[in-house]
């Protein structure tokens, strides 16, 4: 079809560390890591669809990658690092649920339960691209939703929620080339608005009760 | 036929004359990283020829098979150069004798025989070393079966020469998902196996923290030496697994004559020497991991290996 077999090829090896880099933000232990791998996945997300951009000869998909490396890149690492002290990134251990192995071991029956649910989807669809972007883009959500499940500090909790919104995207840019623009920009304008109010939200909660982790906010406290 | 006996024979004088010399050059640039000078890149020959004339002292508490681990432990490394593609592309004359598997079958003898060997003389810290290796040997023993299953079934065979082209025919599938993939888990895997800093220090000199090197330290004079050189070897080896099987079979020989078989060993020690330059940024940058972390390492390892076996399936 259309697109080079290298550039298929190319897309599908930034779609395997986008994977691994979602991997990443359920296992680090450090949060400062967890944002770091957070933004290289953005980074990721912004390459694909240049790759897609190329080869469907869509200049919305250039856009989607100049606003994701604009917002993702640039803009929500800054404020996060800003709005939140830098206490919390000098945690090492981060509270979770379940140990390291064990939620290694469900992400990767989470990434088999993405392509089982994909692979409907994907008979109907003829591009490519799709075969690599969709399924992926599922596995990166549903990686994304676990790391909000098992984490129990708020920033890298935000940073699983923002890496739903990347699969998400990762999953769109394959399938309509030209809506994801407009969801793209309303997202660019979204999701610093939540980073911030969680940011600050984080930043207050740390200062009244010396901890961000919001396990152990689960009951009434008499004043 | 018989050029092909004399290739077999050179590439296997190649692993045992410059499996020293890897970990020569490893140790040095590991010490200027740090900025220190460090010692000479010949300092493991140096060190094995001291050893092997000195008086070799054995318990009189242990069996034959201390005497014999040495021996069986350099045989492995040695054996495996036979079979596997260190100078060509095409298979020499012994190399019908086992495939990828049976490689890993020898190699994991000889760690087998290192273990029972520590565990024979009832030194404290031997046993404990063994059963770490073991524990480190199980929990990276999946990935291994993952990372052979997937590569096999991508290029339809066991056999490492034909599993060497499937990445570079055509160049595409060199940027496979899958192939990165497995690059990354088997990376980890070696360092697991050789006891690399993530996992192991390997210059560390402390018998309580040691999960590889505790095994030999029993040994005295000639045994001494034969297990410092396996190990060298061992190492060599899945070097040489990794780049030229895994990797991509770029510098090998690919025709019948002599000089071109020659020009491939300088080839081949870029290749480990470019190998050399990111370990030793890996073993640089990381810290040791406590031991009970090393099942996170490798269920990383794993869970990697896993998805490159999803995506290799899902896309054909």
């Amino acid at each position: 079809m259309n697109g080079s077999p290298v550039l298929f090829a190319l897309d599908a090896l930034t779609g395997a560390l986008f994977l691994l880099t979602a991997l990443g933000v359920v296992a680090t232990r450090q949060v400062l890591a967890s944002l770091q791998l957070f933004i290289l996945q953005s980074v990721l997300l912004a390459f694909s669809a240049v790759l897609l951009g190329i080869a469907q000869g869509s200049i919305h998909l250039f856009a989607v990658a100049a606003i994701t490396l604009a917002t993702k890149t640039l803009l929500i690492p800054w404020l996060l690092r800003h709005t939140v002290s830098a206490e919390v990134y000098r945690t090492r251990e981060i509270e979770r649920v379940l140990n390291i192995p064990s939620s290694l071991l469900i992400s990767a029956v989470l990434i088999v339960l993405a392509y089982v649910v994909a692979n409907p989807l994907l008979s109907t669809v003829a591009v490519p691209f799709v075969q690599v972007n969709l399924p992926l883009g599922i596995a990166a959500m549903f990686l994304g939703a676990f790391t909000i499940a098992v984490r129990r500090e708020a920033v890298p909790q935000l940073l699983g929620l923002l890496a739903v919104e990347n699969g998400v995207f990762f999953a769109g840019v394959a399938i309509v080339p030209n809506l994801s623009v407009i969801a793209e920009l309303a997202a660019a304008v979204d999701v610093p608005v939540i980073t911030l109010v969680i940011g600050m939200l984080t930043r207050r909660i740390h200062a009244r009760l010396g901890t961000t982790a919001v396990g152990q906010l689960a009951s009434l406290r008499e004043q | 036929m018989i050029e092909r006996i004399v290739y077999n024979i050179i590439q296997v004088a190649v692993v045992v004359a410059f499996a020293p010399l890897v970990e020569g050059v490893t140790s040095r640039l590991k010490e200027i990283l740090q900025s220190k000078r460090g010692p000479s890149i010949f300092q493991p020959y140096r060190d094995i020829w001291k050893l092997l004339h000195k008086d070799e002292i054995v318990s009189e508490e242990s069996s034959w098979i201390f005497r014999a681990a040495p021996y069986v432990a350099f045989a492995a490394p040695v054996f495996v150069a036979l079979l596997i593609p260190v100078l060509t592309r095409y298979p020499l004359f012994f190399a019908f004798m086992g495939d990828m598997l049976g490689g890993g079958f020898v190699l994991a003898l000889g760690g087998f025989f290192t273990s029972l060997a520590a565990v024979d003389t009832a030194n404290p810290y031997g046993p404990m070393g063994a059963s770490r290796t073991r524990m480190v040997g199980f929990l990276a023993e999946p990935v291994f079966i993952v990372v052979f299953l997937t590569v096999s079934f991508v290029a339809g065979s066991t056999i490492p020469y034909i599993v060497q082209t499937r990445w570079v025919t055509p160049i595409a599938n060199f940027f496979e998902p899958s192939h990165i993939l497995l690059l990354i888990a088997f990376l980890m895997l070696i360092l697991a196996e050789d006891g690399r800093i993530p996992v192991d220090s390997p210059s560390g000199q402390f018998e309580l923290a040691m999960i590889e090197r505790s095994k030999s330290l029993e040994y005295s004079g000639r045994g001494a030496a034969l297990m410092k050189w396996a190990g060298a070897m061992k190492f060599f080896v899945l070097i040489c697994i990794f780049l030229n099987v895994l990797v991509t079979p770029w510098g090998l020989a690919q025709g019948m004559g002599f000089g071109e078989v020659l020009l491939a060993i300088p080839l081949v020690l870029l290749k480990v020497f470019c190998f050399v330059l990111v370990l030793v940024y890996i073993e640089s940058s990381l810290a040791k991991l406590r031991l009970f972390r090393i099942t996170e390492f490798l269920g990383a390892a794993f869970v990697i290996s896993v998805v490159a076996v999803i995506t290799q399936l899902s896309e054909i």
